[in-house]
């Protein structure tokens, strides 16, 4: 069956479309244009022009060692943050597709975090993961400087990891649940006469049923801890102690804001641009393929 | 093989009642068919027996074993579901094998059983695919196949062959059959289809609103029908059912004033009752001194064999079984004689079967001589 609608006159159509297009040109094509412009000139940081300078900034970036730990910490930091949201939400979504006790409330109350701002969210867990009087400060008593995220890198990181993690826990469950429970019914009952106990269909028979949406959420999930990580980096850590959560997003707006660079930030934010298309293109390549579709 | 006794099983949904205080006995190797409109409880209570779903009262046994609190699988009973429910990521081989690999039954045992079980399905060519890359005939094969490896106690049918084309399910009912002969195990088969229930049951369940109905060998359903409901469900066409009110010479007189000669019977003069007649038992051509008995004709309905006649008796649905030259030029009024001897008479308030003495008239007796079969 046609199921497009067609017009009377050809421009009708694209009359309709005109609105998107003029709002996805004026904030996204034309600012990326203009990055890519900066990006390839030195720009004067009160302006009066600029020179063209070709791929030197690209050159220097790559030559600069605090920009590849920028790089390593942003892995770092993306690995684990969507792994940890991953798991805790796939968890929690076959809990509440169990219908164990209370599901039906942190149902509804799980997608909250999703709808907090990062820097509303990032001052709360300054507050739980601050060492001389937040939630954690108990770990200090018992042994006295173990956690401080304010002068420990590592400590720092987690921080940060745990803020994101838990904004994204509520997202990636509410995809989880939907996927769960669009598993039918008969597969598991069919399983369950099979002799499968629960641990044993959600190992063999659902599992293999999300992977559609494990992967779906994988590259939202990396793709959005290099981009949304900025808020939460900027409120709680400020990228120290000592540059030691200095993700490449955050390294964009110091080295241009703060530092003045332009150029430079414009250059970094065209490379992380390229990175996370070149992400996606590889889990599409090769993760997908291991993807069971019904 | 296993017997299942069922005793006073009940099941509501809140207030809702779907099953009713139900007893049934199930003996060992039988094959039972439980039939009835779709909402009437008959899924409900094969869930029930597999331990999909709990019991709001009573108790079940297999084997002598209460199972109520049982866990499907410590049951030993081997489903197959309406829509097959098989595990679209594995192979047919998977598939047919998972329960013997949760089992934990080593890799080459497992392959050996596999293999002999898709073998009897005739799936050994394609025990590498996907059930999406399977017809519908294949696929419900697989989900019997599935079944089969555990070499249940109970076999459990809830629907299995409703998703498949007309010439597809006669074959596969066949080829269940078959095997219920071959395996011997106790059957539970789920259907909405009498055709399915009377060629395959050794007996029939027949269940309406949560309750049974009657239960009985398919021509102990067909001979004598407990109530209204299994003689209006059983049969193709169903029987007809007329309404009548008795006369004072024990006479049923229809709603239009006709008055047909009934079995011998005990009821009071005035008493409400519902005259039945299978279609084929209808005589076209009038009584001997009784014309008066007229159907009034719709429409005409080609069978080949036979031309199912349809029309309006005393203001009731009717329908009449003729020989197919009578396809041609319909007549508008067709005479008819009830054979007292082939009537059955219901309560017309309970709608319970009212025993006369047609009752006792079974299908008749045929002398044949008993031939072995030849070799093959």
């Amino acid at each position: 069956m046609e199921r497009r609608a067609s017009f009377r006159h050809w421009w009708i159509g694209i009359a309709f479309a005109v609105p998107q297009i003029v709002l996805i040109f004026t904030f996204f094509y034309w600012p990326a244009g203009q990055a890519v412009y900066w990006s390839m000139t030195l720009q004067q940081p009160w302006g009066g022009g600029n020179i063209w300078v070709g791929f030197d900034n690209f050159r220097q970036i790559f030559a600069d060692a605090l920009y590849w730990n920028s790089v390593a910490l942003s892995t770092v930091f993306a690995l684990f943050s969507t792994v940890l949201s991953m798991g805790l939400a796939l968890m929690l979504a076959v809990f509440v597709d169990r219908e164990l006790t209370g599901s039906k409330i942190y149902r509804v109350v799980m997608i909250w975090p999703y709808g907090i701002a990062a820097p509303a969210l990032a001052l709360a867990f300054r507050f739980i993961m601050a060492p001389e009087a937040g939630f954690l400060s108990f770990v200090n008593r018992l042994w006295p400087g173990l956690w401080d995220p304010g002068l420990d890198g590592t400590d720092a990181m987690i921080s940060v990891i745990v803020a994101f993690s838990w904004k994204y826990v509520g997202y990636d469950f509410v995809f989880f649940l939907s996927a769960l429970q669009g598993i039918p019914k008969a597969l598991k009952e069919a399983a369950a006469l099979d002799g499968a106990g629960w641990l044993r269909r959600l190992w063999d028979v659902q599992l293999p049923l999300l992977t559609p949406t494990v992967f779906f959420l994988l590259v939202i999930d990396i793709t959005e801890s290099f981009q949304d990580s900025f808020g939460i980096v900027d409120i709680m850590t400020s990228g120290g102690p000592a540059r030691a959560t200095e993700l490449m997003v955050y390294k964009i707006y110091f080295d241009g804001f703060k530092g003045l660079d332009y150029s430079g930030a414009a250059a970094q934010s065209i490379i992380l641009m390229g990175l996370i298309v070149a992400l996606t293109v590889l889990q599409f390549r090769f993760i997908e393929r291991r993807v069971h579709y019904k | 093989m296993a017997d299942i006794s069922l005793r006073k099983v009940a099941k509501s949904y809140g207030k809702t009642s779907v099953v009713e205080a139900l007893d049934l006995d199930i003996h060992s190797g039988e094959f039972i068919v439980v039939l009835g409109p779709s909402g009437c409880g008959k899924s409900t209570l094969l869930r029930m027996i597999a331990g999909l779903e709990e019991i709001s009262g009573g108790e079940i046994a297999i084997e002598d074993r209460v199972v109520d609190r049982l866990e499907p699988r410590e049951r030993g009973c081997a489903m197959v579901f309406q829509n097959y429910a098989l595990y679209p990521h594995m192979t047919v081989a998977d598939n047919i094998g998972y329960s013997l690999k949760v089992a934990g039954v080593p890799k080459a045992e497992r392959r050996a059983r596999i293999e002999k079980v898709a073998a009897t399905l005739a799936l050994d060519t394609l025990l590498d695919r996907r059930p999406a890359q399977l017809s519908g005939g294949q696929r419900q094969r697989v989900a019997m196949g599935r079944a089969m490896i555990r070499e249940p106690k109970v076999f459990l049918f809830d629907e299995p062959l409703s998703n498949l084309d007309a010439k597809l399910r006669v074959q596969m009912r066949i080829e269940i059959r078959k095997l219920h002969n071959r395996l011997a195990a106790t059957s539970i088969f789920v259907t909405h289809d009498q055709v399915e229930a009377m060629t395959l049951a050794d007996r029939i369940v027949v269940m309406n609103a949560g309750k049974v109905e009657q239960v009985g060998t398919p021509l102990d359903l067909w001979n004598r029908p407990a109530s209204r409901f299994v003689a209006g469900f059983v049969g193709s066409p169903p029987m007809n059912l007329v309404e009548a009110t008795i006369a004072a010479d024990g006479a049923g007189v229809l709603a239009d004033g006709t008055r047909i000669d009934l079995p011998e019977h005990r009821l009071a003069r005035d008493a409400a009752v519902i005259v039945g007649v299978r279609a084929e038992d209808v005589r076209i051509g009038p009584a001997v001194n009784d014309p008066r008995l007229v159907l009034g004709v719709e429409f005409i309905e080609r069978l080949g064999s036979a031309s199912l006649v349809h029309g309006r008796l005393a203001g009731a649905d009717f329908v009449v079984t003729a020989p197919p030259a009578l396809a041609e030029g319909a007549p508008e009024g067709l005479a008819l004689t009830l054979p007292v001897d082939r009537l059955h008479l219901f309560d017309a308030v309970d709608g319970r079967r009212i025993e006369t003495d047609a009752s006792s008239v079974e299908a008749l007796p045929i002398a044949f001589e008993t031939v072995a079969a030849p070799a093959l």
